[in-house]
C-alpha cells in the first residue's frame, strides 16, 4: 500500500503540468456549461413560474434530456457539432438545465402569494417585483439547484475526454485503458476533490445572509466567467491535418510514444474515444486516427490503413484466455474453443465487424452466420451441466466472439452458457477472469505481453516485433504466473493502425507512416 | 371621491360582483361588511385594479382609474391587508419604504417620515433595522400600516386588517386606529366581516350579499332601518350590543330625567354612546353620573344605570313605531 501511494505520488509529480491543465479544463468546461446552463434555465424557470401552463411541458422535456445516458449525448453531439469542446459543452449544459429550471421555478412559486399581492398594491412593477421580491426570496432555492447542477457537472465533465474536449477523463480512461491505477487515481481523486470543493463553497454562498449576498450575487457570474476562461479553446494548429488517438494509445509504447520516438512523428492531437473516432474522421473533423487494423468501421467510413513500416505495432492475434481452474472443472471445453482457431483472419474478421458496426446486424445473427458458412453450427443441446461464463470488452468484435463460442459450447457439450459482455477495457476483463467471475475472454497477444505483463522494455521491445515469440511468452509466463491458459489463436491480427480517409491518402500520396511524416515535416 | 358604476366581475361562471354602484365620499370610513364570498374583498381589489372589472366604471374624483397605469394610481392608494404581507427579507425600515422609492424621495424625507410614522403608530424606536419575523402580529399589522400611509395617500384600502390579531391586540389596534389624527383626513374603504367593528370604525356600512349591495348607509340606518329581512337577520344576534354602541346620550335625551346634583360624580359628554355610559356606571364606585348635553344650551343631567336603561328602552320603543 506504502508502494502504492509513492508510485500514485511520483506519477502525480510527474504529470504535474499535463494534471493541471486536465483540472483547468475540466473546471472550464464545468463552468462555461454552467454560465450558459443558468443563462437559458433562470428566464425559463422565471416564465414558467409566470405561465403556470407552460411549466408541465418545459419540466417534461428537461427531464427527459436529462434521462439520456451521456455518452449517447456526446454521441448524437458529434454529426450537429463535431468534436472537442462545442458538443461537451452543450452537453454538460443540457445536463445542467433541469436543476436549475425546476429551482428556479419552485423557488419562485413557493414564494407566500400574499407577499406578492402586497408587492402589486404598492405599486410595483413586474419587473420590480422580480428583482425586487421573487428573485431574492427564490434566491437560496436557486442556489440549490445551481449547487445540484455544479456537482453533476465535474461528474459528467470526466466524459468529455471521449469526445476530444479534454479534463480529468483523459487520465481516468486512459487509465483504466493502460491497466495503470496511477493514472486512473490521478484524474479520479482531482475530479471527486472538485466535487466535493464546488459543492461545499456553494453550500456557504447559500447559506449567505440575504443582504450580504446582494452584493455577492454580482460576484457569482463575474467568478463562473473566470473560472470558465480557463478552459482555452483547443488552439490552432500550424499544419492542416489532425489527429484524434484514443487515450490507450496516448499513453502507450506501441502507440503515440512509438510514433513520436521511432518515426518522429509530430502531429497535433487530441485525445477521443474510440466509439466517436471513426465517425469524426469520416466526416474529416480528424484526419488521422489511431484504430484497429479488423474494425468494421474501416469498411464503413471509407477509411485505409496506413503501413507500419517501422515495425512499432506490435501483433495482437486474438486467443481465448481461460482459468485453468475452468478447464479442470469443463472437461471438453478447450477443445470447443479451439473450434475457431485459425479460421478467421484479418479480412474475414473486418467483414463481420462491419456486418455488426455497418449494417448493424445482431453479433448472434452475424456469428450464426458465420458457424454455419464455416460448418461448425449445431443446435443447442441445452443441457445443464454446469454454466460456462464468457466475458468480453466493450467492442463489436469481442461481441461477436463471445457469441461463436456461446454458440460452440452449447452446441458441443451439456454445458449452459452465461455471457458478460461490455465489460469495459482490458483491465477490467482481466480483473473479472482473476477473481473467477468470468472463466474466460478472448484476448490479443500485445495486449497481454504490453499492458498485462508488462515486462522490462528492453524485453519488450526484443520480442514484441515476432508474433510467434510473444505468443509463447505470452503463454509460458501467465501460465506461471497467473494459472491462465491462451489456448490456440483465431487467426486474425488485430493491431494498432494509423488510418486517413482512403480519399485524402490518395490525393496526398500518403500510404506509409513514414511517408505521412514527410509530409507533416513538408507543410 | 370614489365612485363605483354597474361593476360587474365574474370568476369562471359565477358571478362574484353583480351590478354595484357606490359612492365613498371625501374623508369618510365606508366598510363593505358580507359574509365570505359576497364579494366585498373583489369589489375592495377592484379599486386599485389588483382586479379588473368585466364591466362598469370606477372613477376617483371624477378620473376613470382605467385611463392610468396600475402601477402609478396604486403607489397615491394605500392598500392595508389581513396577511399584512410584509416582506420577509426588508427591514422595518425597508418595507414602509417601498413606495417612497418607488417615487424617488430622497433618504432624509424618507427617513423623517418613517420615523414620524412610527412615533405615531406607537412602534418601538429600536424596530427599523429588526426584520419583520422579530416582530409581534400586532407589530407588524402596525408596520403594514405605516407602509400604507408613508406617502399620505389620499385613499386606504383596508382588506380585513385586524383579522389575523387577537382579540386583545385588535381591540387596543382598533381603538388607536380610530383616535390615528393621520386617518381621520382619509378616505377608507375597508372590508370585514365582523359586524362589531363594522359599526365601531364606520361612517357607512354597504352591507353586500352574492355580489350585490343590500343596504348602504350609516350604522343607525342599517339597525332601525334594514332594506331588507337579510339586512335584518344580520344584524339580529348582535342587534342589542349594536344598539348601545350606536345611540348616544344625546339620542335619548329627551328620556333622562333632571334630577339634583349631590356630591362629586364623573362626566361625559352627550356625545357619548350608551355603551359606554353604562361601562362607567358599573364600574365606578358611583352609582350615578353627570351628562352633559351640546355646548349650545349647556344643559346638565345627573342619572344611575336604572334612569339610563329606562331612557334607553323608551327611546327604542319610539324609533320602532316610526
Amino acid at each position: 500500500m506504502i508502494e502504492q501511494q509513492q508510485s500514485l505520488w511520483s506519477f502525480i509529480t510527474e504529470q504535474a503540468d499535463k494534471l493541471l491543465a486536465q483540472t483547468l479544463q475540466h473546471l472550464g468546461l464545468t463552468f462555461i456549461s454552467l454560465l450558459l446552463a443558468i443563462a437559458i434555465g433562470l428566464p425559463l424557470g422565471i416564465l414558467i413560474a409566470r405561465r403556470g401552463k407552460l411549466a408541465g411541458s418545459v419540466l417534461g422535456v428537461a427531464g427527459v434530456l436529462q434521462t439520456i445516458p451521456s455518452i449517447a449525448l456526446l454521441g448524437f453531439m458529434i454529426p450537429l457539432l463535431g468534436i472537442g469542446a462545442k458538443p461537451a459543452i452543450v452537453a454538460l449544459l443540457i445536463y445542467a438545465l433541469l436543476p436549475i429550471i425546476r429551482n428556479t421555478y419552485t423557488g419562485i412559486v413557493g414564494i407566500d402569494r400574499h407577499i406578492i399581492e402586497a408587492a402589486n398594491a404598492l405599486g410595483m412593477s413586474k419587473t420590480q417585483i422580480l428583482f425586487r421580491v421573487e428573485l431574492p426570496l427564490a434566491m437560496s432555492v436557486i442556489l440549490a439547484g445551481i449547487r445540484t447542477a455544479t456537482v453533476i457537472n465535474v461528474g459528467v465533465a470526466t466524459l468529455a475526454s471521449f469526445i476530444a474536449a479534454g479534463g480529468l477523463g483523459e487520465f481516468i480512461f486512459g487509465g483504466i485503458s493502460l491497466n495503470n491505477s496511477n493514472m486512473i487515481l490521478a484524474g479520479a481523486i482531482p475530479a471527486a476533490l472538485l466535487a466535493v470543493i464546488l459543492d461545499f463553497l456553494l453550500s456557504r454562498v447559500q447559506k449567505l445572509d440575504f443582504r450580504k449576498l446582494r452584493k455577492v450575487l454580482y460576484l457569482i457570474p463575474l467568478l463562473i466567467l473566470l473560472l470558465g476562461g480557463f478552459y482555452l479553446l483547443p488552439a490552432t494548429y500550424g499544419s492542416k491535418l489532425k489527429a484524434g488517438f484514443t487515450p490507450e494509445f496516448m499513453g502507450r509504447q506501441d502507440g503515440d510514444l512509438g510514433l513520436k520516438s521511432v518515426y518522429g512523428l509530430e502531429i497535433p492531437t487530441t485525445v477521443i474515444s474510440d466509439a466517436v473516432m471513426y465517425k469524426a474522421a469520416y466526416e474529416g473533423e480528424l484526419d488521422v486516427i489511431s484504430g484497429y487494423s479488423t474494425d468494421g468501421r474501416l469498411k464503413a467510413f471509407g477509411l485505409t490503413i496506413l503501413k507500419d513500416d517501422k515495425g512499432i505495432f506490435p501483433p495482437y492475434y486474438a486467443a481465448p484466455i481461460v482459468r485453468q481452474a475452468s478447464l479442470d472443472k469443463f472437461s471438453g471445453l478447450e477443445d470447443v474453443l479451439n473450434l475457431l482457431a485459425g479460421k478467421i483472419n484479418d479480412s474475414l474478421m473486418t467483414d463481420l465487424n462491419y456486418r455488426t458496426d455497418y449494417l448493424k446486424q445482431t453479433p448472434e445473427r452475424v456469428a450464426k452466420d458465420f458457424l454455419i458458412r464455416e460448418g461448425l453450427y449445431k443446435s443447442p443441446r441445452n443441457g445443464h451441466a454446469g454454466i460456462v461464463r464468457i466475458g468480453s470488452k466493450i467492442f463489436g468484435e469481442q461481441y461477436i466472439l463471445a457469441e461463436m463460442y456461446r454458440m460452440l459450447i452449447k452446441g458441443n457439450t451439456e454445458y449452459d452458457v452465461s455471457t458478460k459482455t461490455g465489460l469495459g477495457g482490458t483491465k477490467i476483463c482481466f480483473d473479472a477472469l482473476m477473481n473467477d467471475q468470468i472463466d474466460f475472454y478472448p484476448e490479443y497477444t500485445g495486449t497481454g505481453l504490453l499492458v498485462l505483463l508488462q515486462p522490462d522494455p528492453r524485453v519488450a521491445k526484443e520480442i514484441a516485433h515476432d508474433r510467434n515469440r510473444t505468443y509463447s511468452y505470452v503463454k509460458t509466463t501467465f501460465q506461471k504466473k497467473y494459472q491462465i491458459r491462451w489456448l490456440k489463436p483465431i487467426g486474425f491480427n488485430n493491431t494498432y493502425a494509423l488510418m486517413m480517409r482512403k480519399k485524402q491518402s490518395e490525393a496526398l500520396n500518403v500510404s506509409t507512416i513514414t511517408a505521412l511524416k514527410k509530409y507533416i515535416d513538408r507543410n | 371621491m370614489i365612485t363605483l358604476a354597474d361593476i360587474s366581475k365574474n370568476f369562471g361562471s359565477t358571478r362574484a360582483v353583480n351590478e354595484i354602484s357606490f359612492t365613498v365620499r371625501e374623508g369618510e370610513t365606508l366598510i363593505l361588511l358580507g359574509t365570505s364570498g359576497c364579494g366585498k374583498t373583489t369589489t375592495l381589489k377592484m379599486i386599485n385594479r389588483l382586479i379588473e372589472p368585466d364591466s362598469g366604471t370606477i372613477s376617483i374624483n371624477g378620473q376613470a382609474i382605467s385611463r392610468e397605469k396600475p402601477e402609478f394610481l396604486r403607489r397615491r392608494i394605500g392598500y392595508v391587508m389581513q396577511n399584512i404581507g410584509l416582506f420577509p427579507h426588508y427591514t422595518v425600515a425597508e418595507n414602509i419604504a417601498v413606495v417612497p422609492k418607488l417615487l424617488k424621495w430622497n433618504k432624509e424625507k424618507t427617513r423623517e417620515r418613517i420615523l414620524e410614522l412610527i412615533e405615531k403608530l406607537r412602534l418601538p424606536n429600536d424596530c427599523m433595522n429588526l426584520f419583520p419575523h422579530q416582530l409581534s402580529g400586532g407589530q407588524q399589522q402596525r408596520v403594514g400600516l405605516a407602509r400604507a400611509l408613508v406617502a399620505d395617500p389620499a385613499i386606504l384600502l383596508m382588506d380585513e386588517p385586524f383579522g389575523a390579531l387577537d382579540n386583545v391586540t385588535r381591540s387596543g389596534i382598533q381603538s388607536e386606529f380610530k383616535a390615528l389624527e393621520e386617518l381621520k383626513r382619509k378616505t377608507i374603504v375597508m372590508v370585514t366581516h365582523d359586524v362589531q367593528e363594522a359599526f365601531e370604525l364606520a361612517d357607512r356600512i354597504c352591507l353586500m350579499d352574492c355580489g350585490k349591495i343590500v343596504q348602504i348607509g350609516a350604522p343607525k340606518d342599517l339597525l332601525y332601518k334594514p332594506a331588507s329581512e337579510f339586512a335584518r337577520k344580520f344584524l339580529d344576534s348582535q342587534r342589542l350590543a349594536l344598539e348601545f354602541k350606536v345611540v348616544t346620550i344625546k339620542d335619548i335625551w329627551e328620556f333622562l330625567p333632571v334630577n339634583i346634583l349631590r356630591g362629586k360624580v364623573n362626566a361625559l359628554s352627550a356625545t357619548t354612546d350608551v355603551w359606554s355610559a353604562m361601562e362607567i356606571l358599573s364600574s365606578t364606585l358611583n352609582d350615578k353620573v353627570q351628562l352633559f348635553s351640546d355646548p349650545e344650551t349647556q344643559q346638565t343631567k345627573v342619572i344611575n344605570f336604572q334612569e339610563l336603561s329606562g331612557a334607553f328602552h323608551s327611546y327604542k320603543q319610539t324609533r320602532s313605531h316610526d
